[in-house]
Protein backbone atom coordinates (compact mmCIF):
# COMPACT_ATOMS: atom_id res chain seq x y z
CA UNK A 1 0.00 0.00 0.00
CA UNK A 2 1.38 3.36 -0.79
CA UNK A 3 -0.02 6.10 1.37
CA UNK A 4 1.80 9.32 1.82
CA UNK A 5 3.18 10.40 5.35
CA UNK A 6 0.70 13.60 5.10
CA UNK A 7 -2.48 11.22 4.29
CA UNK A 8 -1.44 8.60 7.16
CA UNK A 9 -1.16 11.86 9.28
CA UNK A 10 -4.62 13.52 8.04
CA UNK A 11 -6.81 10.26 8.58
CA UNK A 12 -5.03 9.34 12.56
CA UNK A 13 -5.94 13.21 12.90
CA UNK A 14 -9.87 12.28 11.89
CA UNK A 15 -9.45 9.25 14.31
CA UNK A 16 -8.23 12.03 16.79
CA UNK A 17 -10.63 14.20 16.93
CA UNK A 18 -13.68 12.37 19.04
CA UNK A 19 -11.08 11.53 21.68
CA UNK A 20 -10.00 15.59 21.62
CA UNK A 21 -12.06 17.13 24.08
CA UNK A 22 -10.14 20.24 24.50
CA UNK A 23 -10.20 21.00 20.94
CA UNK A 24 -6.57 20.94 20.70
CA UNK A 25 -4.77 21.99 17.24
CA UNK A 26 -2.98 18.46 16.62
CA UNK A 27 0.48 18.54 14.93
CA UNK A 28 2.79 15.38 14.56
CA UNK A 29 4.42 17.14 18.32
CA UNK A 30 0.94 16.43 19.75
CA UNK A 31 1.79 14.23 22.76
CA UNK A 32 -1.17 12.18 23.88
CA UNK A 33 -0.87 11.95 27.58
CA UNK A 34 -0.17 15.53 28.17
CA UNK A 35 -1.53 17.91 25.44
CA UNK A 36 -4.30 15.70 24.67
CA UNK A 37 -4.94 14.29 28.25
CA UNK A 38 -5.40 10.60 26.83
CA UNK A 39 -5.22 7.79 29.39
CA UNK A 40 -3.75 4.47 28.39
CA UNK A 41 -6.87 2.91 28.30
CA UNK A 42 -7.91 5.45 25.58
CA UNK A 43 -4.70 5.71 23.69
CA UNK A 44 -5.53 1.44 23.45
CA UNK A 45 -8.98 2.45 22.02
CA UNK A 46 -7.48 4.46 19.60
CA UNK A 47 -4.78 2.22 18.95
CA UNK A 48 -7.56 -0.73 18.19
CA UNK A 49 -9.48 2.44 15.57
CA UNK A 50 -6.08 2.96 13.75
CA UNK A 51 -5.35 -1.00 13.57
CA UNK A 52 -8.60 -1.01 11.73
CA UNK A 53 -8.72 2.05 9.49
CA UNK A 54 -5.30 0.90 7.87
CA UNK A 55 -5.52 -2.80 8.16
CA UNK A 56 -2.55 -3.27 10.01
CA UNK A 57 -1.59 -5.00 13.54
CA UNK A 58 0.05 -2.76 15.41
CA UNK A 59 1.12 -4.65 18.90
CA UNK A 60 0.51 -3.08 22.00
CA UNK A 61 3.97 -3.52 22.81
CA UNK A 62 5.01 -0.43 20.38
CA UNK A 63 3.15 1.61 23.10
CA UNK A 64 5.45 3.13 25.28
CA UNK A 65 7.53 4.51 22.00
CA UNK A 66 4.92 6.06 20.73
CA UNK A 67 4.35 9.22 22.75
CA UNK A 68 3.35 11.58 19.98
CA UNK A 69 1.19 12.20 16.51
CA UNK A 70 4.12 12.09 14.68
CA UNK A 71 5.67 9.26 16.16
CA UNK A 72 2.05 6.90 15.46
CA UNK A 73 2.11 8.46 11.80
CA UNK A 74 6.12 6.93 11.16
CA UNK A 75 5.30 3.65 13.25
CA UNK A 76 1.71 3.28 11.09
CA UNK A 77 3.71 3.97 7.66
CA UNK A 78 6.52 1.56 8.28
CA UNK A 79 3.43 -1.03 9.70
CA UNK A 80 2.62 -0.15 6.31
CA UNK A 81 5.51 -0.66 4.25
CA UNK A 82 6.33 -3.71 5.35
CA UNK B 1 18.84 16.82 44.92
CA UNK B 2 18.72 13.71 42.51
CA UNK B 3 15.17 13.19 41.11
CA UNK B 4 12.51 12.02 42.95
CA UNK B 5 11.30 8.38 42.69
CA UNK B 6 8.12 8.70 43.52
CA UNK B 7 7.23 12.44 41.87
CA UNK B 8 5.77 10.25 38.97
CA UNK B 9 2.94 9.36 41.85
CA UNK B 10 2.14 13.14 42.93
CA UNK B 11 -1.23 12.74 40.69
CA UNK B 12 -2.25 9.59 42.29
CA UNK B 13 -1.46 10.52 45.72
CA UNK B 14 -3.15 13.71 45.22
CA UNK B 15 -6.24 12.42 44.00
CA UNK B 16 -6.39 9.43 47.04
CA UNK B 17 -5.36 12.90 49.71
CA UNK B 18 -8.51 14.63 48.19
CA UNK B 19 -10.95 11.22 49.22
CA UNK B 20 -13.70 13.00 51.94
CA UNK B 21 -12.13 13.40 55.15
CA UNK B 22 -13.13 11.55 58.50
CA UNK B 23 -15.36 9.19 57.01
CA UNK B 24 -14.43 5.25 56.35
CA UNK B 25 -11.65 5.04 53.30
CA UNK B 26 -11.80 1.97 50.80
CA UNK B 27 -7.94 1.94 51.03
CA UNK B 28 -7.57 1.27 54.42
CA UNK B 29 -10.79 -0.39 56.01
CA UNK B 30 -9.33 -3.30 57.62
CA UNK B 31 -11.50 -6.34 59.21
CA UNK B 32 -11.07 -6.18 63.29
CA UNK B 33 -12.84 -9.78 63.83
CA UNK B 34 -14.09 -11.94 61.07
CA UNK B 35 -17.42 -13.76 62.20
CA UNK B 36 -18.53 -16.30 59.51
CA UNK B 37 -17.95 -15.89 55.47
CA UNK B 38 -20.96 -13.11 55.33
CA UNK B 39 -20.11 -10.91 58.95
CA UNK B 40 -17.18 -9.15 60.32
CA UNK B 41 -16.28 -6.68 62.97
CA UNK B 42 -15.20 -3.29 61.10
CA UNK B 43 -14.99 0.02 62.57
CA UNK B 44 -16.66 -1.79 65.81
CA UNK B 45 -19.33 -2.59 64.02
CA UNK B 46 -21.01 -6.16 62.88
CA UNK B 47 -21.24 -5.59 58.99
CA UNK B 48 -22.66 -7.64 55.94
CA UNK B 49 -19.70 -8.25 53.81
CA UNK B 50 -21.35 -8.45 50.36
CA UNK B 51 -18.07 -8.31 47.98
CA UNK B 52 -15.76 -10.50 49.16
CA UNK B 53 -15.87 -12.89 45.98
CA UNK B 54 -16.55 -15.83 48.81
CA UNK B 55 -18.61 -17.70 46.47
CA UNK B 56 -19.09 -20.97 47.78
CA UNK B 57 -18.66 -19.48 51.38
CA UNK B 58 -16.14 -21.91 51.99
CA UNK B 59 -13.81 -19.63 53.92
CA UNK B 60 -15.19 -21.19 57.52
CA UNK B 61 -16.57 -24.75 56.23
CA UNK B 62 -15.84 -27.04 58.92
CA UNK B 63 -14.38 -30.10 56.60
CA UNK B 64 -11.76 -27.52 55.17
CA UNK B 65 -10.92 -25.81 58.30
CA UNK B 66 -10.26 -29.61 59.90
CA UNK B 67 -8.24 -31.05 56.90
CA UNK B 68 -5.89 -27.24 57.15
CA UNK B 69 -5.58 -27.71 60.84
CA UNK B 70 -4.35 -31.18 60.88
CA UNK B 71 -2.30 -30.49 57.86
CA UNK B 72 -0.78 -27.35 59.90
CA UNK B 73 0.23 -29.57 62.84
CA UNK B 74 1.55 -32.59 60.93
CA UNK B 75 3.07 -30.99 58.05
CA UNK B 76 3.82 -27.33 59.49
CA UNK B 77 3.64 -23.74 59.03
CA UNK B 78 4.98 -23.44 55.41
CA UNK B 79 7.37 -25.30 52.72
CA UNK B 80 10.22 -22.46 53.09
CA UNK B 81 10.88 -23.67 49.27
CA UNK B 82 10.29 -23.46 45.71
CA UNK B 83 7.74 -26.41 43.48
CA UNK B 84 11.38 -27.23 42.36
CA UNK B 85 13.59 -27.55 45.37
CA UNK B 86 11.65 -28.40 48.78
CA UNK B 87 8.37 -26.98 48.58
CA UNK B 88 7.09 -30.17 46.87
CA UNK B 89 4.97 -31.84 49.20
CA UNK B 90 3.01 -35.26 48.68
CA UNK B 91 0.01 -33.21 49.24
CA UNK B 92 0.99 -30.38 46.38
CA UNK B 93 0.96 -33.52 44.05
CA UNK B 94 -2.20 -34.79 45.51
CA UNK B 95 -4.09 -31.27 44.84
CA UNK B 96 -2.81 -31.96 41.29
CA UNK B 97 -4.71 -35.24 41.15
CA UNK B 98 -7.81 -33.58 42.79
CA UNK B 99 -7.39 -30.91 40.03
CA UNK B 100 -7.23 -33.29 37.31
CA UNK B 101 -10.09 -35.25 38.26
CA UNK B 102 -12.04 -32.22 38.61
CA UNK B 103 -11.32 -30.64 35.44
CA UNK B 104 -10.86 -34.29 33.84
CA UNK B 105 -8.06 -33.38 32.14
CA UNK B 106 -4.16 -34.87 31.96
CA UNK B 107 -2.48 -32.12 33.61
CA UNK B 108 -2.67 -30.09 36.34
CA UNK B 109 0.09 -27.18 37.83
CA UNK B 110 -0.55 -25.45 41.19
CA UNK B 111 0.84 -22.06 41.82
CA UNK B 112 1.10 -20.11 44.32
CA UNK B 113 -1.43 -17.30 43.30
CA UNK B 114 -3.95 -16.87 39.99
CA UNK B 115 -1.98 -14.25 39.72
CA UNK B 116 0.85 -15.66 39.31
CA UNK B 117 -0.71 -18.50 37.18
CA UNK B 118 -1.56 -16.34 34.88
CA UNK B 119 2.32 -14.41 35.08
CA UNK B 120 3.33 -17.43 34.53
CA UNK B 121 1.32 -19.30 32.10
CA UNK B 122 0.84 -15.91 29.11
CA UNK B 123 4.51 -15.02 29.72
CA UNK B 124 5.98 -18.44 29.05
CA UNK B 125 4.06 -19.92 26.32
CA UNK B 126 3.79 -16.69 24.22
CA UNK B 127 7.71 -16.29 23.39
CA UNK B 128 8.84 -14.11 21.01
CA UNK B 129 7.66 -14.08 17.38
CA UNK B 130 4.37 -15.39 19.26
CA UNK B 131 1.47 -13.42 19.72
CA UNK B 132 -1.00 -12.73 22.84
CA UNK B 133 -4.58 -11.53 21.62
CA UNK B 134 -6.45 -10.47 24.61
CA UNK B 135 -10.00 -9.34 25.53
CA UNK B 136 -9.86 -5.13 26.09
CA UNK B 137 -11.54 -5.52 29.75
CA UNK B 138 -8.65 -8.67 31.32
CA UNK B 139 -7.80 -8.97 34.24
CA UNK B 140 -4.59 -6.84 35.19
CA UNK B 141 -2.79 -10.31 36.09
CA UNK B 142 -3.70 -10.94 32.30
CA UNK B 143 -2.05 -7.45 30.76
CA UNK B 144 0.92 -7.84 33.22
CA UNK B 145 1.49 -11.21 32.04
CA UNK B 146 2.08 -9.66 28.19
CA UNK B 147 4.06 -7.09 29.84
CA UNK B 148 6.56 -10.11 31.30
CA UNK B 149 6.59 -12.20 27.92
CA UNK B 150 8.15 -11.54 24.85
CA UNK B 151 5.21 -12.18 22.68
CA UNK B 152 3.32 -9.13 20.17
CA UNK B 153 0.39 -8.17 22.25
CA UNK B 154 -2.96 -8.00 20.20
CA UNK B 155 -6.49 -6.70 21.94
CA UNK B 156 -10.01 -7.35 20.96
CA UNK B 157 -13.09 -4.81 21.81
CA UNK B 158 -14.70 -7.16 24.75
CA UNK B 159 -16.56 -10.29 24.19
CA UNK B 160 -17.17 -9.29 20.16
CA UNK B 161 -16.66 -12.29 17.61
CA UNK B 162 -16.38 -10.18 14.82
CA UNK B 163 -14.05 -8.10 16.25
CA UNK B 164 -11.58 -10.98 17.03
CA UNK B 165 -11.54 -12.51 14.33
CA UNK B 166 -10.77 -9.13 12.31
CA UNK B 167 -7.50 -9.39 14.21
CA UNK B 168 -6.70 -12.61 14.05
CA UNK B 169 -6.89 -12.79 10.23
CA UNK B 170 -4.98 -10.12 9.70
CA UNK B 171 -2.34 -11.69 12.18
CA UNK B 172 -2.44 -15.17 10.28
CA UNK B 173 -2.52 -13.14 6.74
CA UNK B 174 0.62 -11.29 7.78
CA UNK B 175 2.06 -14.17 9.58
CA UNK B 176 0.44 -17.87 8.81
CA UNK B 177 2.94 -19.44 11.22
CA UNK B 178 2.71 -17.59 14.10
CA UNK B 179 2.08 -19.56 17.61
CA UNK B 180 -1.18 -17.61 18.50
CA UNK B 181 -2.52 -17.44 22.07
CA UNK B 182 -6.02 -16.13 22.83
CA UNK B 183 -6.84 -15.40 26.54
CA UNK B 184 -9.61 -14.92 27.63
CA UNK B 185 -12.09 -14.65 30.74
CA UNK B 186 -15.16 -17.05 31.56
CA UNK B 187 -16.90 -14.33 33.75
CA UNK B 188 -15.81 -10.55 33.67
CA UNK B 189 -15.62 -9.71 37.36
CA UNK B 190 -16.39 -6.11 37.28
CA UNK B 191 -20.20 -6.27 35.93
CA UNK B 192 -20.02 -10.44 36.08
CA UNK B 193 -20.62 -10.75 32.06
CA UNK B 194 -19.98 -13.46 30.39
CA UNK B 195 -17.73 -14.08 27.48
CA UNK B 196 -19.28 -16.03 24.55
CA UNK B 197 -16.90 -18.58 24.24
CA UNK B 198 -19.03 -20.32 21.81
CA UNK B 199 -18.66 -17.64 19.28
CA UNK B 200 -14.79 -16.86 20.17
CA UNK B 201 -13.77 -20.70 20.54
CA UNK B 202 -15.18 -21.64 16.88
CA UNK B 203 -13.60 -18.00 15.50
CA UNK B 204 -10.03 -19.09 17.19
CA UNK B 205 -9.92 -22.71 16.01
CA UNK B 206 -10.45 -21.34 12.29
CA UNK B 207 -7.28 -19.33 12.87
CA UNK B 208 -5.63 -22.39 14.24
CA UNK B 209 -5.18 -20.38 18.22
CA UNK B 210 -4.76 -21.89 21.44
CA UNK B 211 -7.35 -20.94 23.61
CA UNK B 212 -6.73 -20.03 27.59
CA UNK B 213 -9.85 -19.45 29.51
CA UNK B 214 -9.14 -17.95 33.18
CA UNK B 215 -12.42 -19.38 35.32
CA UNK B 216 -11.47 -17.20 38.71
CA UNK B 217 -15.01 -16.06 39.10
CA UNK B 218 -16.90 -19.07 37.13
CA UNK B 219 -15.02 -22.37 38.83
CA UNK B 220 -17.79 -23.38 41.25
CA UNK B 221 -20.32 -21.11 39.77
CA UNK B 222 -21.38 -22.28 36.41
CA UNK B 223 -21.68 -25.81 35.03
CA UNK B 224 -22.85 -29.04 36.29
CA UNK B 225 -19.94 -30.03 38.12
CA UNK B 226 -19.10 -26.38 38.92
CA UNK B 227 -15.90 -26.24 36.39
CA UNK B 228 -17.36 -23.00 34.84
CA UNK B 229 -18.19 -21.56 32.21
CA UNK B 230 -16.44 -23.89 29.59
CA UNK B 231 -18.40 -26.52 31.16
CA UNK B 232 -21.30 -24.28 31.41
CA UNK B 233 -21.03 -23.65 27.23
CA UNK B 234 -19.85 -27.02 26.20
CA UNK B 235 -16.54 -26.22 25.06
CA UNK B 236 -14.31 -27.90 27.27
CA UNK B 237 -12.61 -30.03 24.47
CA UNK B 238 -11.77 -26.67 22.18
CA UNK B 239 -10.03 -24.91 25.07
CA UNK B 240 -6.42 -25.83 25.48
CA UNK B 241 -5.63 -24.21 29.39
CA UNK B 242 -7.73 -23.46 32.16
CA UNK B 243 -6.73 -21.44 34.47
CA UNK B 244 -8.29 -20.55 37.98
CA UNK B 245 -7.67 -19.36 41.49
CA UNK B 246 -8.37 -21.50 45.26
CA UNK B 247 -8.97 -17.13 46.18
CA UNK B 248 -13.03 -16.98 45.60
CA UNK B 249 -15.37 -19.80 45.63
CA UNK B 250 -12.52 -22.33 47.18
CA UNK B 251 -11.85 -20.51 49.81
CA UNK B 252 -8.32 -20.04 50.34
CA UNK B 253 -5.07 -18.53 48.32
CA UNK B 254 -3.18 -20.19 44.94
CA UNK B 255 -3.64 -20.65 41.46
CA UNK B 256 -3.76 -23.59 38.85
CA UNK B 257 -3.54 -24.16 35.24
CA UNK B 258 -5.34 -27.45 33.85
CA UNK B 259 -4.32 -28.95 30.07
CA UNK B 260 -4.40 -32.15 28.18
CA UNK B 261 -1.38 -30.80 26.15
CA UNK B 262 1.06 -33.46 26.03
CA UNK B 263 4.25 -31.34 26.50
CA UNK B 264 2.50 -29.48 29.41
CA UNK B 265 4.60 -30.22 32.07
CA UNK B 266 7.30 -28.80 30.09
CA UNK B 267 6.07 -25.59 32.14
CA UNK B 268 7.31 -26.74 35.29
CA UNK B 269 11.16 -26.34 34.03
CA UNK B 270 10.81 -23.15 32.45
CA UNK B 271 8.04 -21.35 33.81
CA UNK B 272 9.34 -18.36 36.25
CA UNK B 273 6.61 -17.36 38.47
CA UNK B 274 6.25 -21.42 39.06
CA UNK B 275 10.19 -21.64 40.12
CA UNK B 276 10.79 -19.10 41.45
CA UNK B 277 8.36 -18.48 44.54
CA UNK B 278 7.92 -20.20 47.24
CA UNK B 279 5.28 -22.96 47.30
CA UNK B 280 1.77 -23.20 49.07
CA UNK B 281 1.72 -23.68 52.87
CA UNK B 282 0.56 -27.42 53.61
CA UNK B 283 -2.37 -26.01 55.63
CA UNK B 284 -3.53 -23.83 52.43
CA UNK B 285 -3.01 -27.06 49.96
CA UNK B 286 -5.22 -29.23 52.68
CA UNK B 287 -7.70 -26.84 52.19
CA UNK B 288 -8.15 -25.99 48.88
CA UNK B 289 -7.81 -30.07 48.11
CA UNK B 290 -11.07 -30.29 50.56
CA UNK B 291 -13.07 -27.32 49.00
CA UNK B 292 -12.45 -28.48 45.26
CA UNK B 293 -13.91 -32.21 46.74
CA UNK B 294 -16.70 -30.48 48.37
CA UNK B 295 -17.61 -27.77 45.09
CA UNK B 296 -17.58 -30.92 42.69
CA UNK B 297 -20.57 -32.29 44.92
CA UNK B 298 -22.67 -29.12 45.68
CA UNK B 299 -26.01 -27.11 44.50
CA UNK B 300 -24.59 -24.45 46.39
CA UNK B 301 -23.95 -22.32 43.09
CA UNK B 302 -28.14 -22.63 42.95
CA UNK B 303 -28.52 -21.05 46.19
CA UNK B 304 -25.69 -18.24 44.83
CA UNK B 305 -27.36 -17.51 41.82
CA UNK B 306 -30.89 -17.46 43.68
CA UNK B 307 -28.99 -14.86 46.27
CA UNK B 308 -28.01 -12.85 43.38
CA UNK B 309 -31.18 -12.53 41.45
CA UNK B 310 -32.49 -11.49 44.77
CA UNK B 311 -29.94 -8.56 45.25
CA UNK B 312 -29.68 -7.83 41.48
CA UNK B 313 -33.83 -7.74 41.18
CA UNK B 314 -34.77 -5.39 43.98
CA UNK B 315 -31.97 -2.81 43.23
CA UNK B 316 -33.18 -2.59 40.07
CA UNK B 317 -36.93 -2.25 41.63
CA UNK B 318 -35.04 0.47 43.82
CA UNK B 319 -34.97 2.55 40.40
CA UNK B 320 -31.12 2.16 40.31
CA UNK B 321 -28.81 2.50 37.28
CA UNK B 322 -27.76 -1.04 36.68
CA UNK B 323 -24.37 -2.89 35.60
CA UNK B 324 -25.41 -6.45 36.21
CA UNK B 325 -28.49 -8.38 35.48
CA UNK B 326 -28.01 -11.49 38.20
CA UNK B 327 -27.06 -13.72 35.75
CA UNK B 328 -23.66 -14.08 37.58
CA UNK B 329 -22.83 -13.21 41.19
CA UNK B 330 -22.26 -9.87 41.06
CA UNK B 331 -24.38 -6.93 41.22
CA UNK B 332 -23.06 -4.00 40.55
CA UNK B 333 -25.11 0.03 40.64
CA UNK B 334 -23.62 2.15 37.99
CA UNK B 335 -22.61 5.76 39.45
CA UNK B 336 -22.35 8.93 37.63
CA UNK B 337 -20.47 10.71 39.65
CA UNK B 338 -17.02 9.52 41.33
CA UNK B 339 -16.95 11.52 44.45
CA UNK B 340 -20.68 10.26 44.59
CA UNK B 341 -19.81 6.77 44.68
CA UNK B 342 -17.27 7.38 47.30
CA UNK B 343 -19.44 9.01 49.31
CA UNK B 344 -22.04 6.23 48.61
CA UNK B 345 -18.95 3.28 49.76
CA UNK B 346 -18.61 5.45 53.03
CA UNK B 347 -22.13 5.98 54.22
CA UNK B 348 -22.78 1.80 53.35
CA UNK B 349 -19.90 0.59 55.68
CA UNK B 350 -21.40 3.23 58.82
CA UNK B 351 -24.88 1.39 57.59
CA UNK B 352 -23.42 -1.97 58.37
CA UNK B 353 -22.42 -3.12 54.82
CA UNK B 354 -19.81 -3.88 53.46
CA UNK B 355 -19.15 -3.50 49.27
CA UNK B 356 -16.48 -3.00 46.82
CA UNK B 357 -15.56 0.55 45.16
CA UNK B 358 -14.92 -0.54 42.21
CA UNK B 359 -13.11 2.51 39.95
CA UNK B 360 -11.47 3.31 36.70
CA UNK B 361 -9.07 2.00 35.05
CA UNK B 362 -10.06 -1.35 37.08
CA UNK B 363 -13.74 -0.86 35.70
CA UNK B 364 -14.85 -1.06 31.95
CA UNK B 365 -15.89 2.07 30.05
CA UNK B 366 -14.95 3.94 32.93
CA UNK B 367 -17.90 3.06 35.15
CA UNK B 368 -18.01 4.31 38.61
CA UNK B 369 -19.77 0.82 40.33
CA UNK B 370 -20.77 0.02 43.69
CA UNK B 371 -20.08 -3.54 43.21
CA UNK B 372 -21.65 -6.85 45.48
CA UNK B 373 -20.49 -10.53 45.16
CA UNK B 374 -23.19 -12.18 46.58
CA UNK B 375 -22.21 -15.95 48.16
CA UNK B 376 -24.22 -18.81 49.12
CA UNK B 377 -24.11 -18.90 52.46
CA UNK B 378 -25.74 -15.03 51.92
CA UNK B 379 -29.54 -15.56 53.46
CA UNK B 380 -32.39 -14.04 52.22
CA UNK B 381 -32.67 -12.02 55.25
CA UNK B 382 -29.08 -10.64 54.87
CA UNK B 383 -30.00 -9.82 51.28
CA UNK B 384 -33.15 -7.79 52.46
CA UNK B 385 -30.96 -6.04 54.78
CA UNK B 386 -28.48 -4.89 51.76
CA UNK B 387 -31.23 -3.59 49.72
CA UNK B 388 -32.51 -1.90 52.84
CA UNK B 389 -29.39 -0.37 53.27
CA UNK B 390 -28.94 0.63 49.33
CA UNK B 391 -32.08 1.85 49.26
CA UNK B 392 -31.45 3.99 52.37
CA UNK B 393 -28.46 5.86 50.94
CA UNK B 394 -29.32 6.09 47.34
CA UNK B 395 -32.66 8.35 48.78
CA UNK B 396 -30.11 10.00 50.70
CA UNK B 397 -27.47 10.99 47.89
CA UNK B 398 -30.44 11.25 45.42
CA UNK B 399 -29.57 9.03 43.49
CA UNK B 400 -33.30 7.06 43.24
CA UNK B 401 -36.08 8.49 44.75
CA UNK B 402 -38.65 5.95 46.58
CA UNK B 403 -41.93 7.47 47.46
CA UNK B 404 -40.31 10.82 48.93
CA UNK B 405 -43.06 11.51 51.75
CA UNK B 406 -42.56 8.11 53.32
CA UNK B 407 -39.27 6.90 55.25
CA UNK B 408 -37.04 4.94 53.40
CA UNK B 409 -37.48 1.91 55.10
CA UNK B 410 -40.94 1.81 54.88
CA UNK B 411 -40.98 2.79 51.38
CA UNK B 412 -38.72 -0.29 50.81
CA UNK B 413 -41.20 -2.52 52.85
CA UNK B 414 -44.12 -1.33 50.52
CA UNK B 415 -41.92 -1.88 47.70
CA UNK B 416 -40.42 -5.20 48.27
CA UNK B 417 -44.00 -6.22 49.22
CA UNK B 418 -45.93 -4.79 46.01
CA UNK B 419 -42.85 -6.81 43.82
Amino acid sequence: MTLSVDKIFEQICTLIEPFNKKNVTITKDTVFSSDLELDSLTVMDLLSEIEDEFDITVPLNMLPDLETVGQFTEAVQKLLSE
Amino acid sequence: MAFDLFEKFDPILKEYRNLPEGGANPFTVSMEKVLSPTTAIINGQETILAGTNNYMGMTFNAECIEAAQEALTNLGTGTTGSRVLNGTYNSHKNLEETLKKFYDTKHAIVFSTGYQANLGVIATLAGPKDYVVIDADSHASIYDGCAMGNAAVVRFKHNSPENLDKRLSRIRRDDPQAGILVVLEGVYSMLGDQAPLRELTKISKAHNAYILVDEAHSIGVFGKTGRGVAQEQDVEKDIDFIVGTFSKSVGTIGGYCVSNHEKFEALRLVCRPYMFTASLPPSVVASATKALELIANTNLRHKLLSNSRRLNKGLSDAGFNMGTTGESPIAAIIVDEKNTAISFWGEMIAEGVYVNLALPPATPNRLNLMRCSLSAAHTFEQIDFMLEKFTLVGNRLGLIQTVPELAPEVAYKLAMETA
